[in-house]
Parts: C-alpha cells; sequence; structure tokens
C-alpha cells in the first residue's frame, strides 16, 4: 500500500499541485475578461425527471404535455420529425395502439399519385408522420405576420442556455455539468419562454443612464424599453415594436408569438391544476421527448456499459500490477 | 526496425510466410520491441490515439450507409439515423464525441511530446509526421462538422471557405475563384456538401496511411522517456508485450470510460445546440463559433487585424510546430530537468488553454486585447523562448541512465537493476 501511496499518487499529487498554482498564475490574466459578459439573460434551471444519470420520463406528463402541444402549439408549429407511431414507443408517451389508430384517423394526410395519376387524401395512419400545419415556408409567415413558427420536432436540442458565470468559475461549472450529466439547456430554455410573458420593463432616466423600476413602480418621465444597449457611455432604450411581444428569456426580448399559454387553456383530466407553470412544464417535457426519444434506453445502456468499463479497467490494473511486479519499477 | 530481430519461425507455415512477407516477423518484433521501462502514463496515448482513430472509421463508415449528402437531405438523414436507424442514435453520438476525445487524446500527447522533448533528434521525422497528422486530423473534423448541415456546419463551412478570398488582397481575382472552385458554384451549396462528404471519406484513410509511417518511423529510433535520456544498455528496457500492453490495456479502459460518459450522459454538452437547427443560408446566428478543438486556432485568426494575415498565422500556428526540433538549443531533452523551459512551458499551456477561452468569446473590447498577447506569446515561446532559454539555462543534476532514474543510484551500483528486465528476471509471484 505505501508503495501505491509514493508510486502512484505521488506523481499525481504533483501533477494536481502544478494545475493549480498554473491556474491560480492564470487568474489575473484571465479576471479581466469577467465583465465583458454584457446582460446576458439569466434563464432558471428546473428540476426535470428526464435530467442527470438516472433520468426518466414521466409518462403522464408526456401524455399531458402532449394535449397542450396538440390543443394550443399545432394550430401553429408542425412535428415532422415525428410520426404517430413514435407516440406509443416505449420510453415516450406510451399511448395504447389503438389510441394512436384513431388519433391517426383524425388528420388527413395527402397521398398518391393513385392508378388516375390523381393525389387524394386519405385518414392517417400509425406510420405517417405529424403533418406540418402550412403548406411551406411562405405560407406560414402569410399567416403569422411575417414570423416563422418554426417545427419543433428538434426544438429542446436547438435551444441552450450559457453559464454566465465568472471565468475562474466556468470551468467548475463546466466540470459540475458533465458530471451532473446536464443536457437540459433546451427545456430550461423552453420553459423560461413559455412562462416569460411579463410586461415590459420601465427604466427611470438619471443623467445619461437608465435605471431599471421594480415591476408595478412608476416614477416620473419613465420610458418602457424592451432592451437597454450602452453605446458611447449613453443608454439607449428600445421600445417594443408593434406587433411584438415582451419576452424575458427571448433574445432581445422581442417575440412575435403571441403568449400562448394561460391558466385554464387546455382541461386536465388527471386532477394536474390548470395552471400557466403545470402546462409549460408539461409540454416542455413532452418536447423534450420528441428531440430525443431515446433517451431512457440511452441513459440505462450507459449505466450498464459504464459498469463493464469499471470492472474491465479493474481487472486491467490488477493485471498491470501484477506483470509489473516481476521488476522493480 | 532498429532492434534485432530475435524471432525464430518455428512451423513450416512460418518459415514459408517468413521468407516472402515476413508479416509474422514483424508481429514479433513489435512485441518484443525494447521500450523504456520508465514511461508514464502520458506514453499511453499512442494507443488510445489508435483506438480512437479505429473507432472513427468504423463508426463512419456504418453512419455513410445512411447518410444522404445533399443539402435538402442532410440534415432530415442525420435525424432519421439518430430516430429510425436500429441505434442509430448509439453510432452517431459515439462518432460525434469520438471526435472530441481524438482531438483531446492529441492534445495530450502532443503536449507530452513537448515536455519530454520527444520531437529532438533523431526523432524529427516522427514528430513531423505527428504535425502532419493533425493538419489532415483538423481537416477531417471540419469536413465531418459540415456534414451535419446545421446552422453552425453550414456558416462555419461559410466562414473557413472565405478565408481563401483574402489571398485576393496579394493576386486580385485569385482568392475569388479559389473559393469558387472549393465552393462548386457561388455560395456554400449543395455541391459543397457533397465534396465535403466525399473528401471526409477519404482523409480518415490517409491519416491512417500516416499512421503507419509515423509508428514506422517510432520503431527505428526507439520510444523517448520521462528522462529524456538515450536508452543505454538492456537494462533500461522492457518488452512492449506483457508490459506496455498491459499498461496500454489499463489506460485505454479509463480513457474509454470518459468516453462512454459523454457518449450515454452528455452526448451533446461538447457541441453547439445551433447545429440543431437545420442550415439556413438567409439566417446568420449571432455567434458563429467552431467546436472547442479548433478555438486557440479561431482566436489567432481573430487577432490579427487583417484577414489574409490572421489566416497566415492560423496556418503558422500548425506549422510551426514543426520546427520544433531546430528551435530549441537546449543541451537536454527532457524538461524535467530544465528549471527554467519548465515554467515557459506551463505558461504555454495556460496560453493554448487562454487562447481557446477567447475564441469562444466575440471578438470584441477586452477579448481582443487578450487574444493578441496571447497569440504573440504563442509564436515567442517558440521563436524566442525555446532557443534563448536552452543557451541561459543550466540543466539539472540528471541520473546517468534510465536504470538509474529508477532504481536510484544505490541500486545501481550494487547491480540489482535486474539485466535485461522481464525475460531474465524471475517471476515475482
Amino acid at each position: 500500500m505505501k508503495t501505491f501511496l509514493t508510486h502512484r499518487l505521488a506523481p499525481a499529487a504533483r501533477l494536481a499541485t502544478r494545475l493549480l498554482a498554473v491556474s491560480i498564475l492564470a487568474m489575473p490574466f484571465v479576471g479581466g475578461f469577467a465583465h465583458a459578459a454584457g446582460d446576458a439573460i439569466k434563464i432558471e434551471r428546473q428540476s426535470w425527471t428526464f435530467g442527470g444519470l438516472n433520468g426518466h420520463f414521466d409518462r403522464a406528463q408526456l401524455q399531458r404535455g402532449f394535449m397542450v402541444y396538440q390543443k394550443v402549439c399545432a394550430d401553429c408549429h408542425g412535428l415532422k420529425r415525428i410520426k404517430f407511431r413514435n407516440l406509443s414507443q416505449k420510453g415516450g408517451p406510451e399511448f395504447s395502439e389503438a389510441e394512436i389508430q384513431s388519433l391517426a384517423a383524425t388528420f388527413k394526410i395527402q397521398d398518391g399519385p393513385n392508378d388516375a395519376g390523381k393525389m387524394f387524401q386519405r385518414p392517417g395512419k400509425p406510420f405517417d408522420a405529424f403533418p406540418s400545419p402550412f403548406a411551406n415556408e411562405q405560407q406560414a409567415r402569410a399567416s403569422n405576420g411575417g414570423a416563422y413558427p418554426p417545427d419543433l420536432s428538434v426544438i429542446a436540442k436547438g435551444r441552450g442556455v450559457s453559464t454566465n458565470a465568472p471565468v475562474y468559475l466556468e470551468p467548475f461549472l463546466w466540470l459540475k455539468e458533465i458530471v451532473m450529466g446536464y443536457q437540459e439547456g433546451g427545456p430550461d430554455y423552453l420553459y423560461a419562454l413559455l412562462t416569460g410573458y411579463v410586461a415590459v420593463p420601465s427604466y427611470a432616466k438619471k443623467g445619461d443612464k437608465l435605471v431599471k423600476l421594480p415591476p408595478g413602480e412608476t416614477a416620473p418621465g419613465a420610458v418602457q424599453c424592451a432592451s437597454v444597449e450602452t453605446v458611447d457611455g449613453k443608454d439607449v432604450c428600445t421600445p417594443l415594436q408593434k406587433g411584438m411581444q415582451y419576452n424575458a428569456a427571448f433574445p432581445g426580448h422581442q417575440i412575435a408569438m403571441v403568449a400562448p399559454l394561460a391558466d385554464k387553456r387546455v382541461k386536465y383530466t388527471d386532477g394536474t391544476p390548470p395552471t400557466l407553470e403545470n402546462y409549460a412544464r408539461d409540454v416542455t417535457a413532452f418536447l423534450a421527448w420528441a428531440s430525443d426519444p431515446s433517451l431512457e434506453h440511452r441513459k440505462r445502456l450507459g449505466q450498464q456499459v459504464l459498469i463493464y468499463l469499471l470492472i474491465t479497467a479493474l481487472l486491467l490494473y490488477l493485471a498491470k500490477r501484477r506483470v509489473w511486479a516481476r521488476v522493480e519499477h | 526496425m532498429s532492434h534485432q530481430s530475435t524471432y525464430e519461425p518455428k512451423t513450416g507455415i512460418e518459415r514459408w510466410m517468413d521468407q516472402r512477407l515476413p508479416i509474422i516477423r514483424m508481429a514479433a518484433d513489435f512485441s518484443t520491441f525494447p521500450t523504456p521501462r520508465n514511461l508514464n502514463y502520458m506514453w499511453t496515448f499512442g494507443g488510445i490515439l489508435t483506438i480512437c482513430l479505429m473507432i472513427q472509421i468504423i463508426t463512419g463508415i456504418v453512419l455513410a450507409m445512411h447518410y444522404v449528402p445533399s443539402a435538402s437531405e442532410a440534415f432530415d438523414s442525420v435525424e432519421r439515423i439518430r430516430r429510425d436507424v436500429n441505434y442509430g442514435w448509439l453510432i452517431r453520438n459515439v462518432h460525434m464525441v469520438g471526435a472530441s476525445m481524438f482531438f483531446f487524446a492529441v492534445y495530450l500527447h502532443l503536449f507530452r511530446g513537448l515536455y519530454y522533448g520527444s520531437y529532438r533528434a533523431p526523432r524529427e521525422v516522427l514528430w513531423i509526421l505527428g504535425v502532419l497528422i493533425l493538419l489532415v486530423m483538423i481537416m477531417t473534423a471540419f469536413m465531418g462538422y459540415s456534414l451535419v448541415w446545421g446552422q453552425m456546419s453550414f456558416w462555419a463551412v461559410t466562414v473557413i471557405t472565405n478565408l481563401f478570398s483574402s489571398i485576393d488582397s496579394v493576386i486580385p481575382g485569385l482568392g475569388t475563384s479559389i473559393v469558387q472552385w472549393i465552393w462548386g458554384g457561388y455560395s456554400v451549396s449543395g455541391t459543397t456538401l457533397n465534396r465535403l462528404f466525399s473528401l471526409h471519406y477519404l482523409l480518415p484513410f490517409v491519416i491512417a496511411g500516416l499512421v503507419v509511417l509515423h509508428i514506422w518511423a517510432l520503431h527505428v529510433p526507439g520510444n523517448n522517456n520521462p528522462t529524456g535520456l538515450d536508452v543505454k544498455s538492456s537494462s533500461d528496457t522492457l518488452p512492449f508485450h506483457p508490459y506496455y500492453t498491459v499498461k496500454d490495456g489499463f489506460a485505454i479502459a479509463v480513457f474509454m470510460l470518459l468516453f462512454m460518459w459523454f457518449v450515454f450522459f452528455a452526448p451533446d454538452y461538447l457541441g453547439h445546440p445551433d447545429n440543431y437547427v437545420e442550415a439556413n443560408p438567409l439566417a446568420t446566428p449571432p455567434h458563429i463559433v467552431p467546436e472547442w478543438y479548433f478555438l486557440p486556432f479561431y482566436a489567432i485568426l481573430r487577432a490579427i487585424p487583417s484577414k489574409l494575415g490572421g489566416v497566415v498565422m492560423m496556418i503558422s500556428a500548425i506549422v510551426i510546430l514543426a520546427f520544433a526540433p531546430w528551435l530549441d538549443s537546449s543541451l537536454v531533452r527532457s524538461t524535467k530537468y530544465r528549471p527554467i523551459y519548465r515554467w515557459f512551458f506551463w505558461l504555454f499551456v495556460v496560453t493554448c488553454i487562454a487562447l481557446g477561452y477567447l475564441g469562444s468569446k466575440p471578438a470584441e473590447g477586452h477579448y481582443v486585447m487578450w487574444a493578441r498577447i496571447f497569440t504573440a506569446y504563442y509564436f515567442a515561446h517558440f521563436l524566442l523562448v525555446m532557443p534563448i532559454v536552452g543557451i541561459i539555462e543550466t540543466p539539472r543534476s540528471m541520473p546517468r541512465s534510465i536504470t538509474e532514474s529508477v532504481l536510484g543510484n544505490a541500486a545501481h551500483k550494487s547491480g540489482a537493476g535486474s539485466p535485461s528486465g522481464a525475460t531474465a528476471a524471475p517471476e515475482k509471484r
């Protein structure tokens, strides 16, 4: 054991001390960057059942989330990479086959050409993908005041959050996120977005500076700004444009989408309180599944693979010690 | 092969083969290859990198069976692989995370070479082959990233291919012509994607060829070692097998733990969310950043105020590595015995990390100034520190041999070091 300590751990400890010394030396160099980060938007991290190393989806939540998607989001947003059959697959909302059959049948799918060379409409089948609400981007923009509602199939992976930490803390945060298996930046952002429709903040003028007032308060000469930028030491107010909504989480804070969710908008049948927060959480969980349908399988297999590798590594380590015991080293 | 072959064909088939293609002899010589007995775990990355290359090639070939290199289909086909191909999500994650792991290992391998002076005579060709492998790896990884055809893929291709247009400032028109020739048109399009796919499939085999040369060039002078001393007697070495096969094996298993952690628990952590948004030539992402392993070079590119200058410096940052054998004026190889240079070495490591950090930030304000300072040091390290420090510093006292460094002075004198390592040593069980 003593040889193990001196031979194996001492070099590692030496290296660790060196790395620590190097990072302390480097701090004054990099400390200066911390202030340049600007007014990045803070997205609060949520606790999700599907986060972490042992994460799994809550079936009831996915089913509620699908209901919210279907009753609210689907009017404008497509889900083209999801097929009806996916909704009954293991690791998803796991609706029954019969439910999927009848759900699919409520959609009209264009098929063809038939023997007469004509395209025709038929009821949907489980193997069909969700038809998009608009024929093309131009039609979608025309019906949405110029804005394009993106397809939601991979939206939970296509959005993210940044740590916004001072530079000397960032490496520790990265390490923490890697160890915790943090992959929920997208869902955190989506939840913040869906619950981020608040009043446009008011600012009081103080010389060249604009000071944000607490919500609900006003002051003489106060202005409402969607965002404030400092140009040459002077704060410049960007008011909310016509036809846009203020959103606390959206980059630039001006979003074309009208607040999609409100309390009691969708009827829940399982006793879950019909609140904005619950809708936002449930539909986000559903979209997280849609982006990553193999999540549960991945995490379960991952645990098995890591245990297998741990045992392999241990055996190889013992073999290595045995072989190297033949020579002084 | 530098060491005397001890292989003796025993069977008729072996003798027959040995006179025609001595491939069995080669394998036997590999396993008995005299390897310094004092190699530490930093020497395990050669084996780890071989595994990385094999993993990338195997997963890549399977992915290519399902991938469609066209502007309208590429992103969809990646999604199909993730969703509909059996275990497609796993193969894709391994390939995607594998690229990061490959670079992580190659950078550690490279820093190890720099620290212990593995680039110095007589290993210059071995080192230069390594730099060439790094160059081809960079090209391969860049092209592979473009195939996803997400927003970051598309805009990375646009930014990087556009760099060639900087040649216009030397010969007007030439840069633009080269860019259009690369694109196969007047903008980045499906045509560009298709040729990037073709080259992405080709280059890994070029890497494999270079790796063969790299290993050949290793087996002529033999391994360097933490003392930087030459092998002087047979007691300085151990046969590669079983001593280093088992040590490498253990290191590979530990490395795979890290690799698989990312594959299963944080597959997208090292990537950028924007690459899950399909490429759109009409919408530029707010910050175009490359994958983490290119960030130091990206910081150098943006630190230089002139476009052509930035491109030249970025390429020089890799090419300058090839000149290290002739820039280093020290009398000893290993930084272990260099009291002044070791500080500069760690400053160089910090510089590379800092450049990586700066490459991830927008090129504005403080960031630009710091990127310039660190870029200046990056090059000064090779052009000033390496030649000058070697002249002014007095190396620490060194052991007389590799054996002495392992067994200590007394052990050496009393002859306790068994003459030729394992083959002669009685097994202690």
